[in-house]
């Protein structure tokens, strides 16, 4: 009569409350942008993310920008409360974290096919990750382009792991005004039609950076050939649990948290805020 | 069994049954309501069956039961959190047969959305059962008839209210027992069978037609009324979203609470990320999102009736006399005139 249906293994378990984790060290990356390497054991798949807690002052989703044994790392722009609290974390703090939540890119199909990676800002964190797999594992692509922007010299991430994905990888970096040595100047967009989708037999683009940039991104690639359903986008959205519950990243019947962020562009053109 | 029972032997019977059970039912709060020198009817625990509003629609509704308006979910101190406790009580809610499918929906969406279940809604609404209170006509907002609410046999209880007496269908074994004294009859609830309005569920075929149906000027033409109070999703049973805060006791405290509060989509900030950038920026466009959620997005998710009730709720207590049920015939409409243009 009131039975309440549910579909639950671990039936109390809850899952709101963070675990202490200890960060095992802090780069800082820009002015704004940090990395924190964070101790844990969790099983977590490339473009995941974390609810990152930080008692009195709030939680916030953070993707994971790089998966290795024993820890993961994250790249934060401080721009609020809880990323502006987190800037003043020091190697040896405990941070709380719960996760990782949403999806993942499926590393599985992109084995065995060309693949295109184009990021922007800090479009480039979620990316990471994978970038850093297939540099360990570059016999399973037959190529990997990386096509990677940034405002300007100030604001470029990664520079270490930039220079030893220009070893194993076809890559073009660019600023968007400033000429630096090892720098293209212009907008990502501008340099996808570099890209030759016609001469591969089967690929995958991977596209993420702000709403406009993903979406000029896309439109480019299709323009150059590239097909709908082999193109995948990682989405943000106001997010206040992570868990398919608060509502706040809704769009149309789809929860960014549970069945994004990472979507194919065929279904991600038509999500309808 | 059925049961006549007067108010005086239901007061013991509601007396014992609160050494067990918290009860609640719509309560009327005086001069609380929307314009001055008018009552406000909303959930609150009850001692005696007198205090049950049971000839008026009640302006909020029972969700506040399973989902409170603010709720610590956790305690924390700067090294720890800690999971909030929940008083050990049952509970036994007085409601409607709209409200118990609301509660239905609420289900779904904090039970089975995603992998796991919420764990604070779960763990209060794993104690409730129901009485169903018996509607004979509704309101003149009511549309529950269109929406399939009108009737359930989802009750611990059901109740007919007299001058100083009720029946009651009692259907739980738990609580047959009490009533083994009181003269039986044969009483069964009778059901609203009709409503002044009537709602047509948009007949949303394909994505083409979401497509058109978004960038309908119908939404467009609310601008100017709406003000985004989000007053229509606090009475809203079904509407269930939230926003999660720290709450820090004292200036420079160290203790301090992780809070749950109601969040309404009508609200511009309620999608708003750093850096400024938001979605449905429009009220238009906000109230396109409710109403699509209400009638087409959860019923695509769950595979299953849409979310909307037709409580009516939203009509009474909209500032600006904004008609829900207006809205969506209107939707219907208009994706009628699509699907005519598409199937010729
Ligand atoms: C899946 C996912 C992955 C993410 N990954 C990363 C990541 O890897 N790295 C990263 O740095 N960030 C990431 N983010 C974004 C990050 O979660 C937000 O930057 C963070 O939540 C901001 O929280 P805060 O407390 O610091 O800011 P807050 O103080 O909460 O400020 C942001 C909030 O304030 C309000 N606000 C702030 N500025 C404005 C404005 N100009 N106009 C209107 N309202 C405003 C909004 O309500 C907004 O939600 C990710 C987000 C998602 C959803
Ligand atoms: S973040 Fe709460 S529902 Fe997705």
């Amino acid at each position: 009569m009131n039975g309440l249906l549910v579909h639950e293994t671990r039936a109390n378990h809850n899952e709101m409350i963070p675990t202490a984790h200890e960060v095992l060290g802090v780069v800082r990356e820009t002015e704004t942008e940090f990395t924190l390497r964070v101790k844990t054991d969790a099983e977590v798949h490339h473009g995941q993310f974390f609810q990152i807690s930080l008692p009195k002052v709030g939680e916030v989703p953070i993707s994971v920008s790089a998966i290795e044994d024993g820890f993961v790392e994250f790249t934060i722009r401080s721009v609020g409360k809880v990323t502006g609290e987190l800037l003043r974390i020091r190697k040896g703090d405990r941070l709380f974290l719960r996760g990782p939540y949403g999806n993942s890119f499926p590393i599985h199909q992109f084995r065995g096919k060309d693949l295109v990676i184009i990021a922007g800002g800090t479009g480039v964190s979620p990316v990471r990750s994978t970038l850093r797999y297939f540099y360990q594992h570059r016999g399973e692509v037959p190529s990997l382009h990386f096509i990677a922007g940034f405002k300007d010299d100030n604001s470029v991430l990664f520079r270490e792991d930039l220079e030893l994905f220009r070893q194993r990888f076809d890559t073009i970096y660019s600023l968007d005004h400033d000429k630096v040595p090892g720098f293209e100047v212009g907008f990502v967009t501008e340099h996808v039609k570099q890209i030759t989708f016609t001469d591969f037999s089967d690929y995958n683009v991977v596209i993420v950076g702000p709403p406009v940039m993903m979406h000029y991104v896309a439109l480019e690639c299709l323009k150059e050939g590239a097909s709908e359903d082999k193109m995948w986008v990682s989405f943000e959205r106001k997010m206040s649990c992570a868990i398919g519950k608060c509502g706040h990243c809704k769009i149309d019947e789809t929860y960014v948290c549970l069945d994004g962020p990472v979507f194919n562009y065929s279904v991600a053109k038509s999500l309808l805020d | 069994m059925s049961y006549t029972v007067s108010f005086e032997r239901m007061n013991e019977l509601i007396q014992s049954l609160q050494s067990n059970y918290k009860i609640f039912a719509p309560v009327r709060f005086e001069k609380r309501g929307r314009y001055s020198d008018t009552d406000m009817v909303r959930y609150a625990n009850i001692s005696c069956v007198e205090e049950i509003v049971h000839d008026e629609k009640s302006d909020f509704s029972p969700k506040e039961v399973v989902f409170p308006v603010t709720q610590a979910i956790l305690y924390f101190t700067e090294s720890e959190f800690m999971e909030s406790r929940v008083h050990d009580k049952k509970i036994l809610i007085f409601l409607r047969s709209c409200d118990i499918h609301g509660i239905r929906r609420l289900d779904n969406m904090f039970l089975r959305n995603g992998n796991v279940a919420d764990f604070y809604y779960k763990r209060l609404r794993e104690k409730v059962k129901f009485v169903l209170m018996e509607c004979h006509d509704g309101w003149d907002t009511c549309f529950c008839v269109s929406m399939g609410s009108n009737e359930t046999s989802d009750y611990s209880m059901a109740v007919r209210f007299h001058d100083d007496s009720l029946e009651i269908d009692v259907k739980d074994e738990e609580f047959e027992p009490m009533f083994g004294k009181e003269a039986q009859s044969d009483f069964t609830p009778e059901f609203v069978k009709q409503n002044a309005i009537t709602v047509k569920i948009p007949d949303i075929r394909d994505k083409d037609t979401l497509h058109e149906v978004y960038n309908l000027p119908l939404w467009q033409s609310y601008n100017s009324r709406c003000q985004s109070c989000g007053a229509c999703n606090a009475v809203c049973i079904t509407c269930s979203c939230f926003t999660t805060t720290d709450v820090v006791y004292s200036e420079n405290g160290r203790m301090g609470e992780r809070r749950r509060v109601w969040a309404s989509c009508q609200h511009e900030d309620f999608t708003a990320m750093a850096g400024g950038h938001r979605f449905r920026t429009t009220p238009g466009e906000r109230l396109r999102f409710r109403a699509l959620h209400k009638v087409y997005d959860y019923r695509q998710r769950f595979k299953t009736e849409q979310m909307c009730v037709g409580c009516g709720r939203c009509d009474d207590r909209c500032p600006e006399f904004i008609s829900f049920s207006a809205m969506i015939n209107r939707l219907s409409e208009e994706v009628d005139k699509l699907n005519e243009v598409k199937s010729k």
